[in-house]
This record gives C-alpha cells, structure tokens and sequence, in this order.
C-alpha cells in the first residue's frame, strides 16, 4: 500500500468518525424536545446549565419547566420584608398543593435570577428552607410544580446592603 | 480532610427532618476581589440526599446560594439508627459527601 492510500483510507475512516459523532449530537438535541413539552422527574436529573444562565426570570422559567406559572394561593413563601445583608437571606416556601415534583427559588433583580431549583420525589415533604443572595431589592419568586402544573408566589424584600457588591 | 458537610436527620415519628450545613464558597461570578478582579465562579451545583438507595431530595443551585450553605426538608419514612447520605459536587469538579445517621 503506497503512502497515497494510507493517507486516503485514514481520511475516510475519521470522516466516518465525524459523522458519527454528529449524528449523536443531533440525536441529542432533538432527544431534549419531547422532555422539554412534559418534564418527567427522571428527565430533570441533570444539572440545567442554560436555566442557571439566564438573564431574567422568564427565561429561567421557559428554559428550567418550558411553561408558564399561575399564581397560586396555596404557596406560603417566607422572606424578610427587610433583609439587612442581601448576602444572606432567609427564604422558606410551603405548600398544600398536591404531588408537587419540584420547587424552584429566583430573585427578579439578580444577575441570574434562578438561584435553586429542588426536586421533589413522592414521599418528601413540600416545604424547604435555604438561604439566598439578593443583589438588590426585589421581589422573591418561588415556583411549585404540582400534577403537571406550574404555580408561583413571589414576595418583595427590601435589601440595604446588597449580597453582590465588590 | 474533615468533612464539609454537616448533616443533622431527627426522625419524628411519620417524618425525618433533615438540615445541612455545607462549607463552600459559592462564588457567583460577579464580584470582585479588593484588586478590582472578579472572583471566578465556584459554587454546588448538585447536592443529592439519599436514603435506603433512593434520592430523597436533590438540589440543583447556581451562584446565587449563599456562601456556606444551608437547606432543610423532610420526607415520610425512615427510621432511627439509619444512614442518610448526602453528597454535593461543584462546578468545578469537586465533590464531597457523608452519611448521617438518622436520630
């Protein structure tokens, strides 16, 4: 086999590769549309990168459930009304609606407004406590996802000293 | 190295409360140190709480959780003298992860 052919055949087999590995990338790609509509617990086990990229709210929301919340009176969200160091901010939520799968806690004003987003496997208790950083006054979002739907509450808090400051 | 992780699981009877409290960062990414250069961004992505070989809870945070962080929830089951495991990994690769022992 001369050097020509060596070099040919070696081209064909990584143009092989190439096209294998495209076909992954697209299978992958189209593979996220289905869960994106109707989200299974089992299809959110990965780390959402692009929620936790965006700028505001609703792309957070579009990108982390791909619908929209209605506002629910059945969420109790616990946040100061004045929170002296916006680095630290208590925030607890509860709720009474039903089979609630995930729970998820954005501040509007933030740089990147999502800040956790909590799964919620049947037999946990719906209500969790943690603490947030806030850049500045805001209001307080936190998301109920319960039998399919998406429910949200939101208080406002007043920060004095913002968490985000150099 | 001692653990970051600090875990505390009560059983109450139908429910085990569970609280964490967890030794990092958390560096957001948009702060800058006093020379006027942002911090790089190092936070949890995912702590993960399992019990009897199931998550219980998992969390998913960015940046925006406060440095040292603390979460609490509870689930139905579990009983006392039983391992909770918890385990967190960053966006850095790091992990750490502990077993508590529910009371």
């Amino acid at each position: 086999m001369s050097n020509k052919e060596n070099e040919l055949s070696r081209r064909v087999i990584l143009q092989g590769v190439g096209a294998v590995a495209l076909v992954g990338l697209c299978s992958l790609s189209f593979g996220n549309l289905p869960f994106g509509v109707t989200p299974a617990l089992a299809a959110n086990d990965k780390y959402p990168e692009e929620a936790f990229k965006a700028k505001n709210e609703a792309d957070a929301i579009k990108s982390l459930y791909g619908k929209t919340a209605v506002a629910s009176d059945k969420i109790k969200l616990d946040a100061p009304e004045i929170a002296e160091n916006g680095a630290v901010v208590p925030v607890s939520v509860s709720t009474t609606l039903a089979d609630v799968t995930s729970i998820s806690f954005l501040v509007a004003e933030n740089p990147v407004a999502l800040i956790a987003s909590y799964k919620i496997p049947a037999g946990t208790v719906p209500a969790i406590a943690n603490r947030i950083k806030m850049a500045k006054t805001s209001n307080v979002i936190v998301l109920v996802e319960a039998g399919g739907k998406l429910y949200s509450a939101a208080k406002e808090a007043k920060v004095t000293v913002g968490g985000c400051g150099g | 190295m001692a653990s970051t992780i600090r875990e505390r699981a009560t059983n109450n009877g139908d429910i085990t409360e569970v609280q964490a409290l967890i030794q990092h960062p958390m560096d957001s990414g948009f702060v800058k140190d006093a020379k006027g250069e942002i911090i790089a961004a190092h936070f949890i992505q995912q702590l993960t709480f399992e019990y009897d070989g199931k998550a219980v809870f998992v969390a998913d945070w960015g940046g925006g959780v406060s440095k040292d962080p603390y979460v609490k929830f509870a689930f139905k089951g579990g009983k006392k003298g039983d391992e909770l495991k918890v385990s967190w990994s960053d966006n850095k690769g790091a992990t750490d992860s502990t077993t508590a022992k529910i009371g």
